[in-house]
């Protein structure tokens, strides 16, 4: 039999194709985060929202004891509710600082969502498409996950952070 | 008592698949031209034991009867009688055996259909298919079996998802089974042609009509999906290009493709190679959505209950399906050397054919590439609108052209005479682009392109029905129909895409808003108590300043108890001319609600263009079987 190359690609392709499927079934469901907490947390780079300069990575988590990491947008109404907690939250506790993260929103309506609830964010990142935040394993918000300045995760929250949230975390951090 | 009828006809229902193998294989060695009245008895109590135990999961869905495990887990004594039927189907395991009961049905049809056929090329079908019947039986009976009973048996059910509580959810997944599970008879019939040899305009003949009547459930099933998605899920969008929709859509571009490629089949006995690859394809295409949906691979809307067993018991029988249909191509591949004159209906035949694999291309590598990319490099990325926005829209213009050019051109060779009417129709278009352009507002290059060319493709068709009913040629009508649908229907979702307005803002009860053309009061707030559900409904007024024409809307907030979920129904005022569209939803402890208005113009056009598609396809296969009476 002759060798017809077209035909062996063909194999090949499918070959690669029905083991790459037979992987991505057995891989484990990144999306579960439940076993998160606890766990160090990977690296990550943050651009600003304000500028492309501007970054937060997993090195600026040292200066602070705790990180509140939280992902919002202005389209979210769980988020306003949530909102009064995240402002309390910075004026009453040194200890923590808290990045923002701005998932599928545009800039200017993350702006005056701000100017209108006020800002409690060291610093705000930008994720206009949601890529950033699946990396945390969020990919429905309110979300928040808290570290400490070992990298690891204490907790997370999903769904906006409410009264009886605002005592389990100011407990924690005391 | 029900769950073992069901299993002892499901198995009785194997064994039949066995015996017809069986009894196919030795009825090929008699060399006469009558199939065995046997074979005829045995399907015919194959698919009479099927339909029955697809009757036995509906009855135990109307009764109630917890001590099925998928009952329990999918239903609730207080659903609507209408939803628990279609509940049966609503779910894995219930909607596979939906799968298998069609499956069957298409065998026995083409059994008894075909009768003109060769022998060994109906006989070869029939095994073919009733490996595929006895592949998914497999599947049922070991990993999703719906008559798995439960024990001590509950008092009530975990109810219907909410959101699944929809006529037009109801008829979806039958319908699109129909036009994906009806692919099998011809890839049975693809690859029976391949061993028996039974090919050319003959094997074109046999296929035709079953590719037009999965192609028109098919397009059945993914518009009635889309209207679901529009009224239900309260986005206000009717295609999300969400990957499982985009899983629905590879065998449709593969089918539709197959469907131009059959008639020059047919017609001049060419293309016969890529007619059986095309078979092949649409039904591989169809196993590998259900794979790709159900194994949980994919994160969507979609998503059913996964369990990585299923995807494995998938997955392996896609692997054997794919490979064992290639080996057997390639065993029996005759290189024949086409000749097509590049002024022929042939050849825009072909050329559609290069368009629709390109479309399905683009899709495929739209769902597989993250997939890959998550596996090989961990990175997970998501492919959305942009992307298919940006390769497949652009292709629509010339595919649009050819659309209109294409179905006047005749077999073998063909002259344009008529450049003049071409070039007359073009200006039109343009000039009307333009009309529109400016009584409505600006929109980009690519836009005007679009509309340019859909309005060409409408002109055209208009003239040559007009044509056509001249002459009295009837046999034309179905592809111009379809034809003129398409062209209507990527012009109304440009028109709709452009002057859509879309405002969102918080309103609380007593307040009312200005904007653009509207002022909308939030008048009442009432509670309602529906027989599965509670219902807080906001009434709005809504005036429309420049004709001042008052139109009362009422959203509602959803409470289901079983399980407890909310969702939001939007209110959606239909018109001729456009769609209002206004849901709401609340902001816990406050008093304000977050409402979302969306005017969406030639809304209900969408559906309507998209139903002449449809309307085209089906009035060539009752018009078929006219014509061979």
């Amino acid at each position: 039999m002759k060798i017809n190359i077209i035909r062996i690609s063909v194999f090949i392709f499918l070959i690669f194709f029905i083991i790459i499927m037979f992987v991505g079934l057995t891989k484990n469901n990144n999306y579960n985060t439940k076993n998160l907490v606890g766990n160090e947390i990977s690296e990550f780079q943050l651009i600003s929202l304000n500028n492309n300069e501007t970054f937060f990575e997993n090195n600026d988590l040292i200066n602070s004891q705790f990180t509140l990491i939280n992902f919002f947008a202005s389209w979210c109404s769980p988020c306003r509710l949530e909102h009064k907690y995240l402002i309390k939250l910075k004026e009453e506790n040194k200890k923590i600082k808290i990045v923002g993260i701005n998932f599928k929103d545009k800039k200017d309506n993350a702006l005056s969502f701000l100017k209108e609830l006020g800002n409690p964010y060291e610093f705000i990142a930008k994720d206009s498409d949601g890529s950033v935040s699946v990396l945390f394993g969020v990919y429905g918000i309110p979300e928040s996950i808290l570290i400490n300045n070992e990298q690891k995760i204490i907790k997370k929250f999903i769904g906006p952070i409410n009264q009886s949230h605002y005592k389990e975390l100011v407990q924690i951090i005391n | 008592m029900l769950s073992n009828f069901g299993i002892s006809s499901l198995l009785l229902t194997l064994t039949l698949s066995l015996m017809i193998i069986y009894y196919s294989f030795l009825d090929l060695r008699i060399s006469n031209q009558t199939i065995r009245k046997k074979i005829y008895k045995l399907s015919l109590f194959q698919i009479t034991l099927t339909i029955l135990s697809l009757i036995t999961l509906v009855v135990a869905y109307i009764n109630s009867d917890f001590s099925l495990t998928n009952v329990y887990e999918n239903s609730h004594t207080a659903k609507p009688l209408f939803y628990k039927i279609s509940g049966a189907w609503g779910n894995h395991e219930g909607s596979l055996l939906l799968w298998i009961t069609i499956l069957v049905l298409f065998s026995f049809l083409f059994l008894i259909y075909n009768s003109n056929h060769e022998k060994q090329y109906r006989l070869y079908t029939l095994i073919f298919q009733n490996f595929l019947i006895v592949g998914f039986l497999f599947f049922l009976l070991l990993t999703s079996n719906p008559f798995n009973s439960l024990f001590p048996i509950p008092t009530e059910g975990l109810g219907l998802n909410p959101i699944l509580q929809d006529p037009a959810l109801a008829i979806h997944p039958p319908l699109l089974y129909v036009g994906f599970v009806g692919c099998s008879i011809y890839f049975s019939a693809a690859m029976a042609s391949l061993v028996s040899g039974y090919e050319g305009k003959l094997f074109a003949k046999s296929i035709k009509t079953w590719v037009r009547i999965s192609w028109c459930f098919q397009t059945l099933g993914i518009i009635v999906g889309s209207i679901w998605a529009y009224y239900e899920l309260g986005w206000g969008g009717f295609w999300f290009w969400d990957p499982v929709e985009n899983a629905s859509l590879l065998p449709w571009f593969a089918i539709s493709a197959l469907m131009h490629s059959v008639i020059v089949l047919e017609k001049r006995d060419t293309l016969y190679s890529w007619v059986i690859l095309l078979c092949l394809l649409t039904f591989t295409l169809s196993v590998m959505g259900t794979f790709l949906v159900r194994s949980g691979i994919l994160n969507s809307v979609h998503t059913f209950a996964s369990d990585p067993t299923r995807g494995t018991y998938i997955l392996s029988f896609l692997s054997l399906m794919i490979f064992s249909s290639l080996i057997i191509f390639y065993k029996n591949y005759k290189k024949n050397f086409v000749q097509i004159n590049l002024q022929s209906k042939e050849f825009y035949i072909l050329v559609n054919n290069w368009f629709m694999v390109f479309f399905l291309f683009t899709v495929f590598i739209g769902i597989i590439y993250p997939i890959f990319l998550d596996v090989i490099t961990q990175a997970k990325i998501s492919v959305g609108p942009p992307f298919y926005n940006i390769i497949i829209i652009p292709l629509v213009v010339p595919f649009l052209f050819l659309m209109a050019i294409g179905p006047q051109s005749k077999w073998i060779k063909h002259r344009h005479t008529n450049l003049y009417k071409f070039l007359l129709l073009f200006l039109a278009s343009i000039v009307i682009n333009f009309l529109i352009y400016f009584i409505f507002g600006s929109y980009s290059l690519l836009s005007n392109l679009i509309f340019i060319s859909s309005i060409f493709l409408i002109i055209h068709s208009a003239i040559d029905t007009y044509q056509l009913v001249k002459k009295k040629v009837k046999f034309e009508y179905p592809r111009i129909i379809s034809h003129l649908g398409f062209g209507l229907l990527v012009f109304f979702i440009g028109i709709n895409h452009h002057y859509s307005i879309e405002k969102d803002f918080n309103l609380k009860l007593g307040e009312n808003k200005k904007f653009d053309k509207y002022e909308i009061y939030f008048e009442t707030l009432n509670m309602e108590q529906h027989n599965n559900y509670k219902a807080i409904v906001g009434s709005f007024k809504l005036i429309n300043i420049k004709n001042n024409s008052i139109d009362f809307l009422n959203p509602e907030i959803r409470i289901y108890s079983n399980p407890e979920t909310l969702t939001y129904e939007a209110s959606i005022e239909t018109k001729l001319t456009k769609d209002i569209y206004l849901t709401m939803s609340n902001i816990t402890r406050s008093e304000y609600y977050n409402i979302k208005f969306q005017d969406k113009p030639f809304m209900i056009w969408i559906w309507i263009s998209a139903l002449i598609i449809v309307l085209g396809g089906s009035s060539r296969i009752l018009g078929n079987k006219k014509n061979e009476n």
